[in-house]
């Protein structure tokens, strides 16, 4: 397909070895376009996490290939991979050292990166994030769970990746400041012209932030739609319409609907 | 007249830090019958303190007072530790958020819903053994022998979540408090595990205190709500009248979640005026 510019053909990742071995992915594609934001959507161990650490290259695929402008990528992934494609993970508690400041988190990638005269550019990234430059200096227990995920946001958007991958980004955060970081992850991808790749087991954060979602279960694609059809109600797999009943709250007096795999 | 089951008035839970006094629940009060009653806010808003507190379970070093603390009548405030030790497991119980955490790891499920049923009745293993299998099958566990000798490790979220409240329910409580019973669980899991639990209490006519941070989730199940905000209610509605909330702080909340029924760009954001804490 012309225009994608980061591609999935049969992925495929296991663990284990011999008996013991488990597909969390399976014969898995997908293809992201330029400027598209896609969401994966599915319910714990349905395998959505396990793709994208597979395209970071933190997990080693068994199968398939994974291309980025057209070419497939290697392993290890190499810099030039990183300044395009950043991560941003779920727990904003668990994915920042908590031994280094602010200042720190932020300085690494451009150190690696070997980016001269990081220090505007670390305010730049905190301004962009909505931060002042007074948390530069703060250590991670010394701020909030949104302003974590603010930081995370910060680090990975630091080195002016095209593609982000975000991993259950508001899942661990209380309703309010979800909003709060939905709505900057709008206006980043906006402002910087970003791609996203979201993962979540929330329907609606899915629909509000992607165009375009693939439901997964068991490691395989269930279902390719748009959140316009989410809306409207008009899924075709009966799990994508199981899934969209279950999120509209409980409801007393079962209509004899099973939701049960 | 019957007294309600449950009276909270005025309670404060304080925990002292080399900052000062940390107040976690400010001079709450409420009371609960034999009903569904939702306490619903963000996390540091002291629902869950409330919770423990009217259990005994607050963590030390908190301070726990209140003008009045009863339940069934007993005064819990009055009531020695060995008194609350045996109404708590009994008569009330609760439920935690994450089963991965709050079952024993190194006991079978069966070994621990037993351990909790004897605690309290004087029974034998096989009376227990037979009744737990009972209690799984009321929570629509399908093969409560089979789930009876599994670790905890080896049950899914959702199963371990049955097997907490099935654990719970056993000894026949009045009053179950549920804390984010659902939280750690999958969309179509968590309604399986509400429509257990709405049954149950249904049947036994007990009374439910379920705390979460998920006002739509308490709406479409509670008979009534509790919103908490920095450690006091701002506001209690009836489930069905959800939409003439008053305070800005519940509107607000209801207003900033990503809905699929409507599309809006940029999400509402709630904005916190210092008043609201005061």
């Amino acid at each position: 397909m012309a225009g994608a510019i980061l591609e999935a053909r049969n992925l495929s990742v296991r663990f284990g070895v011999g008996r013991l071995t488990i597909a969390a992915v399976e014969d898995f594609s997908f293809a992201l376009q330029a400027g598209e934001s896609l969401g994966l959507v599915g319910e714990s161990g349905s395998g959505k996490s396990t793709v994208l650490r597979a395209v970071t290259g933190l997990n080693k695929p068994a199968g398939g290939t994974i291309l980025l402008d057209g070419t497939p990528l290697a392993m290890p992934r190499g810099l030039a991979f990183y300044s395009a494609v950043q991560m941003v993970f779920q727990d904003p508690y668990a994915s920042l050292h908590p031994r280094h400041t602010v200042d720190q988190i932020l300085a690494e990638p451009l150190a690696i990166h070997r980016v001269a005269d990081p220090q505007p550019r670390i305010l730049a990234a905190l301004d962009e994030v909505g931060l002042g430059p007074s948390y530069r200096f703060r250590y991670p227990h010394q701020l909030s769970g949104g302003q974590r995920q603010r930081i995370a946001i910060a680090r990975a958007l630091i080195l002016r990746p095209r593609i982000v991958l975000l991993d259950e980004p508001t899942s661990a955060l209380d309703a309010s400041v979800q909003a709060e970081i939905l709505n900057l992850l709008e206006q980043l991808r906006r402002d910087l012209g970003l791609s996203y790749m979201l993962v979540s087991h929330d329907l609606a954060v899915v629909a509000h932030l992607c165009e375009r979602l693939i439901v997964m279960r068991g490691g395989r694609m269930v279902e390719t739609t748009t959140a316009a059809a989410l809306r409207d109600g008009s899924v075709t797999e009966d799990y994508t319409r199981a899934m969209l009943a279950a999120s509209k709250g409980f409801a007393r007096a079962p209509a004899g609907t099973s939701l049960s795999p | 007249m019957k007294p309600s089951l449950l009276e909270v008035e005025d309670l404060h839970v304080r925990f002292p830090l080399a900052q000062g006094m940390l107040e976690a629940v400010r001079g709450v009060s409420f009371t609960l019958g034999h009903e569904r009653l939702g306490i619903v806010g963000e996390s540091g808003s002291g629902k869950s303190q409330t919770g423990r507190a009217i259990l005994g379970l607050t963590a030390k070093p908190g301070i726990v007072t209140a003008k009045r603390l009863a339940f069934d009548g007993i005064d819990l405030m009055e009531a020695p530790p060995r008194l609350r030790r045996s109404l708590r497991g009994s008569r009330m119980t609760m439920v935690m958020q994450d089963p991965s955490y709050s079952l024993n790891p190194v006991m079978t499920v069966g070994q621990q819903i037993v351990e909790a049923y004897r605690a309290h009745k004087r029974v034998s293993q096989a009376e227990a053994r037979e009744a737990a299998r009972a209690m799984l099958d009321a929570v629509k566990i399908s093969q409560p022998d089979r789930v009876m000798a599994l670790y905890p490790h080896e049950v899914s979220g959702g199963m371990g979540q049955r097997v907490m409240i099935a654990m719970m329910l056993i000894t026949g409580p009045d009053l179950l408090i549920a804390d984010e019973p659902t939280s750690a669980l999958d969309v179509t899991v968590r309604i399986e595990v509400l429509r257990i639990l709405d049954q149950l209490v249904a049947e036994r006519g007990m009374g439910l205190i379920l705390i979460s941070h998920d006002l739509e989730m308490v709406a479409s199940f509670c008979d009534r709500i509790l919103v908490m905000y920095a450690g006091r209610i701002v506001e209690e509605l009836s489930s069905g009248n959800l939409d003439q909330a008053q305070h800005p702080y519940t509107r607000g909340l209801m207003g900033c979640v990503p809905k699929l029924s409507g599309d809006r760009h940029p999400l509402p954001v709630l904005t916190r005026d210092p008043d609201w804490a005061r």
